[in-house]
């Protein structure tokens, strides 16, 4: 599949994020790649490497013409964002995902140099609820079709995705659907939300959360872009954490709200800019979600090199703990009892 | 200060003793008065126009004072003043009463296993399953209420098999799943396995219970699940009745309701495990539905509200379950291996399957309540 030029051409959208610019950064380096093109509206803010920016609007049909111009073989769709931040409100959002792809999808149909097509999806398709099977394979639906927010438009997407694929029959379409990104440097709705001093969460439910570390969405996004493996991939780290499992390797304490009260701190947060609880945020912390990752070990053939626990433990690594009193409490307990108790043991016992 | 102390003796005169209407004034005078406290009598005297002093008046401010110094004490904590060393050896020995000769390294796990669960330092399966505190206090809080409440009797727990997958189907009864939680503490008891029973979406709906459920290692009853657990080669339990086995009216009792779909015989049938048959006889009895609200049940999206001789009578005590006599019978496997890879899709041969399961279970419920003396005994 590698053509006869030195290396690929890679164009990488959304590197104006922080998880874009790493990705296009490690990517340039990558022998297998001759040249890194990162697009995005507005600049990155860090160091980008050997990656040559190019300002356009993906929602814009000049991205056609980038397409042309660089000869471009290989595309990352990277730029499906999970919450409106700073680029606006919902509508924005909206555009951006949805419009944004599909400007980028029929650009890419009228590249005839284009050969690989690979789009970072996510596990929110799959939504969460009471009916959800534990582990869901890439050939399950939703068992409730999202009505909003972000997992409509990653659904909306993936269609489109799916329709370019029927019609460039002989364009590499691979589609991974990675669980939550996770790292030190992440900013995203779910490490926003184990940021936060006090913890909220939905009474009486435990969710079970899976996360990939970014180094891996790294590793595995470049090991789709040199290897030649079509199709959808659940992408995850190995194993469950489960939310108050979670919450206590924090060591920060939490409260536990009924789950209609969750929603109303959830846009006090929001408002306040803490953090950001969409339905389907708060659905996912009530339900969780498991993704079974049988067929990116067997036919993608990556391993990820963090399991759940570690890339969380990464994660926390540099959040300072706010709570931890019990776990200090029984430390405090132990010392006192494996110290004079022995000693006074002896003579008695 | 006053040259006479007068000492009240007596009731001077006055009705005390024995008339049952007012203390002896020897016995006011030792019970400490509530509005003032007893370490400042002084003012209590003043204050107290029945006080037998009456006359003292002049000398008012010092004479009980004197009197009382060496004999009043401060209320004190009941915990204070204990030496710390006998604080150590009342420890000790509590800890010997609880944990035996080796309580040392026996308490120093159980802290260990309490810094475990606090920091989150342990590992949950991907359908959420906690196995440490499943057995540690799930089971163990059940095993007393299945040998003594309801004296389980097991008869047939050398069928389930000691590894690999298998799907062990029982009949529904009892108001609230009370003979799941029974057969997970029956099989555990016996085989040392943990049964993982597939539960209704509402049981995942509901906060709390859903939390509990995927931590003892419930999941919800549908065919992919099963699927994964069976062929994860997991013990996996299934009650095919569903709401209308548990639901069913107390007049209906030990009579097997529809066995769902069969979607259960399927799952066995493309994992090749073999499904063995349980007859749970004693759950019926232990809240006896005499009666439903369903407008209400309806109204919470529940599948019915349960009225028992005593539940909604006798309020939280009517949840207390009936002590009936318990016995579960475990059948013989019926081997699904035989069967090639297609016959999960022949509905035929699934219905006949299912029907042989739903007969078994029915036979074995009728000689069991042969077999039983009484309800209760």
């Amino acid at each position: 599949m590698v053509s006869g030029r030195n290396g690929k051409i890679v164009l990488v959208t959304g590197v104006s994020r922080d998880l874009g610019r790493r990705f296009a950064r490690c990517l340039a380096a990558n022998p297998a790649v001759g040249r890194v093109i990162g697009v995005d509206v507005v600049p990155p803010r860090g160091d980008i490497g050997d990656v040559t920016f190019v300002r356009a609007d993906i929602r814009n049909p000049v991205i056609a013409k980038v397409l042309a111009k660089e000869d471009v073989d290989t595309v990352v769709h990277m730029s499906v964002i999970a919450t409106p931040g700073s680029a606006g409100g919902r509508s924005t959002m909206k555009e951006l995902n949805v419009i944004g792809t599909m400007q980028l999808l029929a650009a890419c149909q009228k590249a005839p140099g284009l050969e690989n097509l690979i789009v970072k999806s996510t596990t929110t398709v799959y939504g969460a609820s009471n009916r959800d099977p534990a582990m869901f394979t890439e050939d399950m639906e939703p068992r409730r079709a999202p009505k909003a927010g972000y997992a409509k438009d990653v659904a909306e997407i993936e269609g489109y995705v799916r329709g370019f694929a029927r019609r460039r029959p002989d364009c590499r379409v691979t589609l991974l659907r990675c669980a939550n990104v996770i790292g030190p440097h992440v900013t995203s709705p779910i490490t926003s939300y184990f940021r936060l001093p006090v913890i909220p969460r939905v009474l009486g439910f435990d969710a079970r959360l899976q996360f990939l570390h970014q180094n891996d969405l790294f590793q595995v996004l470049q090991y789709s872009v040199v290897n030649d493996t079509p199709g959808t991939f659940n992408v995850a780290g190995d194993g469950m954490l489960m939310l108050s499992q979670a919450i206590r390797r924090l060591q920060r304490p939490s409260i536990p709200l009924p789950g209609f009260a969750v929603g109303g701190v959830g846009s006090g947060l929001r408002s306040a800019r803490l953090a950001d609880f969409s339905p389907e945020q708060i659905a996912f912390l009530t339900y969780g979600r498991g993704v079974d990752t049988t067929r990116m070990r067997a036919e993608l053939g990556f391993e990820p090199a963090y399991t759940t626990a570690e890339a969380f433990a990464d994660f926390s690594a540099l959040l300072p703990p706010t709570g931890g009193y019990t776990d200090r409490a029984l430390a405090a307990l132990e010392s006192q009892l494996t110290g004079p108790a022995m000693l006074g043991g002896g003579p008695r016992g | 200060m006053g040259d006479a102390e007068i000492i009240p003796i007596g009731t001077r005169g006055r009705p005390g003793r024995g008339t049952g209407k007012q203390p002896s004034s020897a016995a006011r005078g030792l019970a400490p008065s509530t509005k003032t406290k007893p370490a400042r009598p002084a003012e209590k005297s003043s204050a107290e126009p029945e006080t037998p002093t009456r006359e003292a008046a002049a000398a008012e401010e010092t004479p009980s004072t004197a009197e009382r110094a060496p004999t009043t004490t401060r209320e004190r904590h009941p915990l204070a003043g204990i030496p710390t060393a006998d604080w150590l050896a009342a420890f000790q020995y509590a800890a010997r009463e609880v944990f035996g000769e080796q309580w040392e390294p026996q308490l120093a796990a159980f802290l260990a296993f309490l810094r475990r669960r606090v920091t989150g330092d342990y590992v949950v399966d991907e359908y959420g399953f906690d196995a440490e505190v499943t057995e540690r206090f799930f089971v163990a809080a059940l095993r007393p209420i299945a040998d003594k409440w309801f004296r389980l009797e097991v008869i047939g727990a050398e069928n389930i098999p000691t590894e690999g997958g298998a799907l062990v189907v029982s009949n529904h009864s009892g108001t609230i799943p009370v003979d799941g939680l029974m057969t997970i503490t029956a099989i555990h008891q016996r085989t040392g396995r943990h049964l993982r029973p597939l539960g209704a979406d509402l049981v995942f709906r509901m906060p709390i219970v859903s939390s509990l459920a995927r931590k003892g290692g419930a999941t919800l009853a549908c065919n992919e699940d099963a699927e994964r657990m069976l062929s994860g080669g997991e013990l996996v339990g299934v009650w095919p009745e569903g709401f209308k086995g548990i639901g069913k009216p107390y007049s209906d009792r030990y009579k097997l309701q529809r066995f769902g779909r069969g979607g259960f015989v399927s799952a066995a049938l493309r994992t090749g495990v073999p499904i063995i048959p349980l007859a749970v006889v004693g759950a019926e009895e232990i809240y006896p539905l005499v009666g439903n609200i369903p407008s209400l049940a309806r109204l919470l999206g529940v599948p019915y509200i349960p009225i028992t001789p005593f539940f909604p009578l006798l309020g939280p005590l009517g949840l207390v379950p009936l002590p009936s006599k318990w016995l579960l019978e475990f059948g013989e496997p019926i081997r699904t291996d035989e069967y090639d890879e297609i016959a999960s899709d022949d509905p035929m041969l699934v219905f006949n399957v299912t029907d042989q399961v739903r007969e078994t279970i029915q036979q074995t419920l009728y000689s069991l309540l042969m077999k039983r003396q009484s309800v209760f005994r």
